[in-house]
């Protein structure tokens, strides 16, 4: 190559170096979405065979664990003869992928009822509670993060700016189950506004997704708030207050913008924790989701039903990573070419 | 330490203290009062007798937290060593092994990390049976995958550092580069980690035992006690409140202590008082007049430190003027000041400090800011960052002129288009829609020019703009801001520690020491520099005639070289 | 006295190819400059040399005996060629004492040292660097880049190299505290006959340490010769327009037809 000694020295980042696959896609961002999309293949391969392996795993008996130890021998046999564990491992396997293709979740020991049937009439609330949450914290993540970070930056408030940090450090560091348990003793039983448990109607959300969302809510906002920082001290920002922009422009125009890929990141590590926060508020709130489903068929060792609901969370959590993903693809370019 | 007579250091200590008291005095203490049952005052709310109210058996619900410290806190350090020991091992293996190996370990704990720990602690939890030994097992194997990832990170960072590459290449072996370089160097980074994931771990346990997945009766962790009392919440919300508190105390005690250990310390910015009235001055011909220049800037111990003592500077329409200096010249930060853009961190006293007819030293009005939008262009020395990443650059050539001056965007972008031309970078108009990235360091440069032409410039300040540059290419920027100041005559002010290329460059040039101005000549009389520290600079600095059979002389004192801070 | 060899060779990165089938000898004794601009596979050169980039193709001879494969000799051989780095706080590691990394060049040596050989020679290796030996027990942190600089120097020459390569060592540092570091250079190789490589995109920096120069673009050796030829009457039009691109002191800048 004729290099002119201006142009963009390629000196052998990852992003040139043995990077077929962008040669044969043909543009970095499309090689960026292949590469996502098989891990994410490869992830459900090893989240099929966890969830399978886990009864396999069960030191002892799981079908005398599930049953206790005073069940006669033949209801045993019986149970494990429905549940296919008489059947050499491999076998199972087969009938286990097979079964899943045909959404066929098996039988839950307990309720009698296809896992299926279970899964499909309590995901949506769990789902609903997810979603619902997370937009409650994004939506009041940005706006108090950016205000503190100004406020911080301008020097002038140390009390105030402290004081928030502060509160913002403690509710970050309650847990949700205990919020919610606070929430409902002080809000519900305490002043009677709202609904202490149960499901259906809107009112009956309101603590719930109050209890999943002000942790992750506290959480963004901190992220926001060292990003905001940090591009503010940015030589492209004192670029921009040297063409004495008015402060909204400067704000909104210049700097949000470089806040995204990382608040999306850290926003994708937050859904992905509310997602597992179901568990534990939906119980609390006795919430007839697969959250609250999956702590009683542990206790109550109804193996098909927790291989099922676990197998449910594992992909909502895999297409949860995968939606932050592409969307940072499409927002950020760079991060798909810088990613090896 | 310093750091322990902050607020967050006392704190730390006086909860690790209370921390410590629970742990090992709270069953000596509290044992009889734990399970002494009292059937009549079962169930009863908070009082003075029972801060946190009674259970079902009459049992005081304080002393039971206080006993139940000790196995909350002893579950959660074993599953903290857990998590830490597997995640070290996991860690450094992925970091040590061949390519490909480590690509796919590394992927395994992605992947392994994009999981919730709850529920990975719920599979666990499933294989190992609801018991607390099988909860510390859940809980300490679903947080490896964040150590492995932590210690993988930074002992591959560490593997690249050139000191590592040093050892290697003075003979030792991948053993002792490991243990007397990789392992001292991450040993801090990981404990201070270990401080923050106890905590979690401490929440997680909880959480577990709350949903009864982990401590079982008769035994009882905090988790336990928030369980049963959350039963009771409508009776006696303190029953579930008290072990709450006791448990946040705990969690934030020790991510507080990870704060606390890390060596990282906020840069706190302290606003400085705005300056007092400001008495006006008469309005000179000059473009930039500035008399007793003071800047001070806040240190971290809250020191006022004074970095520019009393400069004058003055530059005429249309002159090009230099300002040589090494670091801590004060330089930048009189162009700076200059330019109106210290942060709130600087204090700066003038007798004058003016643009034209703007005082610079007051707040800035509308009007002013138009005027300085327009008239005033920069050129900062990072060419990588001084361009916002995420805008088009047609977008950052135009807006200045858009807001200020009202230009259509038709318009504008003509006169940007012009604006490259000028500064010659090619295909103007695919570039216009470009991204900074796609640029390369020198043609960012001179784009950065380019933005300074759209108004009707009447000084641009160009901050070390070649610093980072190939000298091929600093005579192409360098060009570019010769062309701009016969297109548009504006005045140059210069920052540069080359004064080969001030001389070159300036009609005249202000040479900077340790926050002074030491000397003031034209470009042609540089050989009749006064100045020791002039003549210095300009003899130590090897060029094409340099004598090749003589060493180099030397400014001042060699070994009494400035320390940095 | 030794002399380092390299024959054909090749660098990739990837698709990207750093350096290009490139030869060039340093003279046993000599100090031989190579200068060229970012992305011109100068750096890479250096770190070939050292192995700390494998060639694709060529062989790097010191002394005759090929330092590239994976033999017993190469590696002995590549232990006699020492490097000092750009940066020196990241050549240094931060929680070791000076004296302690300083000591560690003793291993290239492959000799072994008791603890009161390896004070001694710690000592000595400090006062030829001009750095007070009392401060051996300091941390990196308590010295100065230009000081920092002459340290890593000291530890290059613990392992008694035959071959000192200087990667853009003054680059880092302020003007006025390179001509310190330059000068202990000059001095040393008088003393201690050394051979050098010595890489810097400063050309009147080369010019000055240099008896030979090679002049490098795009991966490839342009140029190259005795010191005074190359860099007085160039034949090479690169070589040509990096000495126009060049400050003069007192001289206005030729800022004519500044190619695109």
């Amino acid at each position: 190559m004729t290099a002119s000694p201006d142009l963009i020295v390629p000196s052998g980042t990852p992003a040139d170096r043995g990077n077929r696959l962008r040669t044969v896609a043909g543009s970095p961002r499309l090689a960026f979405v292949l590469r996502r999309l098989g891990r994410a293949a490869v992830s459900l391969v090893i989240v099929l065979v966890a969830s399978f392996f886990m009864v396999q795993l069960v030191p002892g008996d799981p079908v005398r664990a599930a049953l206790g130890p005073t069940a006669p021998a033949a209801t045993v046999a019986a149970l494990r003869a429905d549940l296919g564990l008489d059947q050499p491992v491999l076998t199972q396997f087969t009938n286990y992928l097979t079964g899943l293709l045909q959404l066929d979740f098996g039988t839950s020991v307990t309720s009698q009822r296809p896992v299926a049937t279970t899964l499909a009439e309590r995901l949506p609330t769990t789902l609903f509670l997810s979603v619902a949450s997370f937009v409650v914290a994004v939506v009041g993540a940005f706006p108090l993060g950016v205000a503190t970070a100004v406020s911080a930056r301008g020097g002038r408030r140390r009390v105030l700016d402290l004081g928030v940090s502060g509160f913002l450090g403690v509710i970050i560091a309650v847990p949700n189950f205990l919020l919610a348990v606070l929430l409902i003793s002080s809000l519900s039983i305490g002043a009677g506004l709202l609904p202490p448990a149960g499901w259906g109607r809107p009112d009956q959300a309101v603590l719930p997704i109050l209890a999943l969302a002000v942790g992750p809510l506290a959480y963004l906002a901190r992220i926001v708030h060292v990003e905001m920082l940090r591009v503010l001290d940015a030589p492209y920002l004192t670029t921009a207050r040297s063409k004495r922009l008015p402060p909204r422009l400067i704000y909104v125009r210049h700097a949000l913008p470089n806040i995204v890929t990382a608040t999306l990141t850290a926003g994708g590590v937050v859904l992905v924790g509310l997602i597992g926060g179901t568990v534990l508020v939906e119980t609390v709130f006795t919430i007839p989701g697969i959250g609250s489903t999956i702590v009683s068929s542990i206790t109550a060792k109804d193996y098909p039903l927790i291989q099922g609901i676990v197998l449910v969370y594992a992909v909502l959590v895999l297409g949860a990573n995968l939606v932050i993903d592409l969307a940072l693809a499409v927002i950020d370019p760079r991060s798909a070419i810088g990613e090896a | 330490m310093r750091t322990l007579r902050t607020p967050q250091g006392i704190f730390v200590l006086v909860g690790l203290v209370l921390i410590a008291a629970m742990t090992v005095l709270g069953p000596l203490v509290f044992t009889d009062a734990a399970t002494a049952r009292n059937i009549g005052d079962r169930q009863l709310g908070a009082s003075f007798a029972h801060p946190f109210g009674t259970d079902d058996l009459g049992r005081d619900l304080f002393a039971r937290t206080m006993v139940a410290a000790r196995l909350s806190l002893l579950l959660t350090l074993g599953a903290t060593a857990i998590s830490v020991v597997g995640g070290v091992v996991l860690g450094v293996v992925t970091a040590v092994l061949p390519r490909p190996a480590r690509r796919a370990l590394s992927a395994l704990i992605d992947i392994l990390l994009s999981f919730p720990w709850l529920l990975l602690a719920l599979f666990f939890s499933v294989i190992w049976g609801a018991t607390s030994s099988g909860a510390v097992l859940a809980v300490g194997f679903a947080g490896i995958p964040v150590f492995a990832r932590i210690v993988s990170t930074l002992a591959a960072s560490i593997a690249n550092a050139d000191y590592v590459h040093v050892s290697r290449m003075l003979g030792g072996s991948r053993l002792r580069t490991a243990v007397r370089h990789v392992l001292p160097n991450i040993a801090p980074p990981v404990l201070v980690n270990t401080a923050v994931h106890a905590s979690v771990t401490l929440l997680s346990f909880a959480a577990l035992s709350f949903l009864g997945l982990g401590v079982q009766p008769p035994e009882y962790d905090w988790g336990r006690l928030l369980n049963e009392g959350s039963e009771r919440i409508y009776v006696s919300p303190m029953a579930a409140i008290g072990p709450g508190i006791v448990i946040v105390f705990t969690g934030v005690v020790f991510s507080l202590l990870g704060e606390v250990l890390s060596e990282k310390r906020t840069r706190a910015v302290r606003a400085l008082k705005g300056s007092e009235r400001v008495a006006e001055v008469v309005p000179s011909e000059n473009v930039v007049d500035v008399k007793n220049l003071r800047v001070a800037f806040r240190g971290e111990d809250g020191e006022l430190v004074e970095r520019v003592h009393g400069v004058d500077l003055s530059i005429a329409p249309g002159e090009v003027v230099g300002i040589v200096g090494e670091s801590g010249s004060g330089k930048s930060v009189t162009a700076m000041a200059v330019a109106g853009l210290l942060g709130p961190e600087a204090s700066l006293t003038a007798e004058r400090l003016s643009f034209g007819e703007i005082d610079m030293r007051r707040p800035l009005d509308t009007a002013a800011r138009r005027t300085l939008g327009l008239e005033q262009a920069m050129v900062f020395q990072d060419p990588l960052s001084s361009l916002n990443p995420a805008l088009k650059v047609g977008r950052q050539l135009t807006e200045a002129t858009e807001i200020h001056a009202g230009t259509k965007r038709g318009e504008a972008t003509r006169r940007a288009l012009a604006a490259l031309a000028l500064v010659r970078i090619p295909k103007p108009a695919e570039r216009l829609e470009q991204l900074p990235h796609e640029f390369s360091g020198g043609m960012r440069q001179r784009a950065m020019i380019a933005m300074g032409l759209m108004g009707s410039p009447r000084l641009v300040i160009a901050d070390e703009p070649t610093t980072a540059l190939d000298v091929t290419v600093q005579r192409q920027v360098m060009r570019a801001l010769r062309d701009a100041q016969r297109e548009t005559g504006a005045a140059i002010l210069l920052i540069s520690h080359d004064i080969a290329l001030v001389s070159g460059f300036c009609d005249r040039i202000v040479v900077m020491k340790d926050g002074v101005v030491v000397e003031r000549l034209a470009a042609d009389d540089l050989d009749r520099a006064q100045h020791p520290y002039t003549r210095g600079l300009i003899s130590c600095v090897p060029d094409m005639t340099t004598d090749r059979d003589r060493p180099l002389p030397v400014l001042g004192m060699v070994d009494e070289e400035e320390v940095p801070a | 006295m030794s002399h380092l060899e390299f024959t054909g060779v090749s660098v990739r990165y990837g698709h990207f190819t750093a350096v290009h089938d490139t030869s060039l000898v340093v003279r046993e004794g000599t100090t031989h400059g190579l200068v060229g601009e970012s992305g011109s596979g100068k750096s890479t050169m250096a770190r070939v040399a050292v192995g700390l980039e494998k060639a694709h193709t060529g062989t790097i001879r010191l002394d005759g005996v090929d330092i590239t494969d994976r033999s017993r000799a190469a590696k002995l051989g590549r232990r006699r060629v020492q490097m000092i780095f750009q940066d020196p706080m990241a050549a240094l590691d931060p929680r070791m004492p000076i004296g302690a990394s300083i000591a560690e060049g003793l291993l290239a040596t492959g000799r072994r040292h008791n603890r009161i050989d390896r004070e001694q020679r710690v000592r000595e290796l400090l006062d030829l660097v001009h750095i007070d030996p009392a401060r051996a027990s300091e941390n990196p942190s308590r010295f100065s880049g230009g000081q920092r600089q002459r340290i890593t120097i000291a530890r290059a020459l613990a392992a008694e190299p035959a071959v000192l390569v200087a990667d853009e060592i003054t680059s880092a540092l302020d003007v006025s505290v390179q001509g310190v570091v330059l000068n202990l250079l000059r001095e040393l190789q008088a003393e201690l006959h050394l051979t050098m490589f010595f890489i810097s995109h400063n050309l009147a920096v080369v010019r000055y340490v240099s008896d030979e120069v090679s002049v490098m673009r795009g991966g490839r050796i342009v140029e190259h010769g005795p010191t005074d030829t190359v860099l007085t009457d160039p034949t090479d039009p690169y070589t040509r327009e990096l000495l126009r691109s060049i400050p003069v002191m007192g001289q206005p800048l030729d800022l004519s037809d500044a190619n695109l």
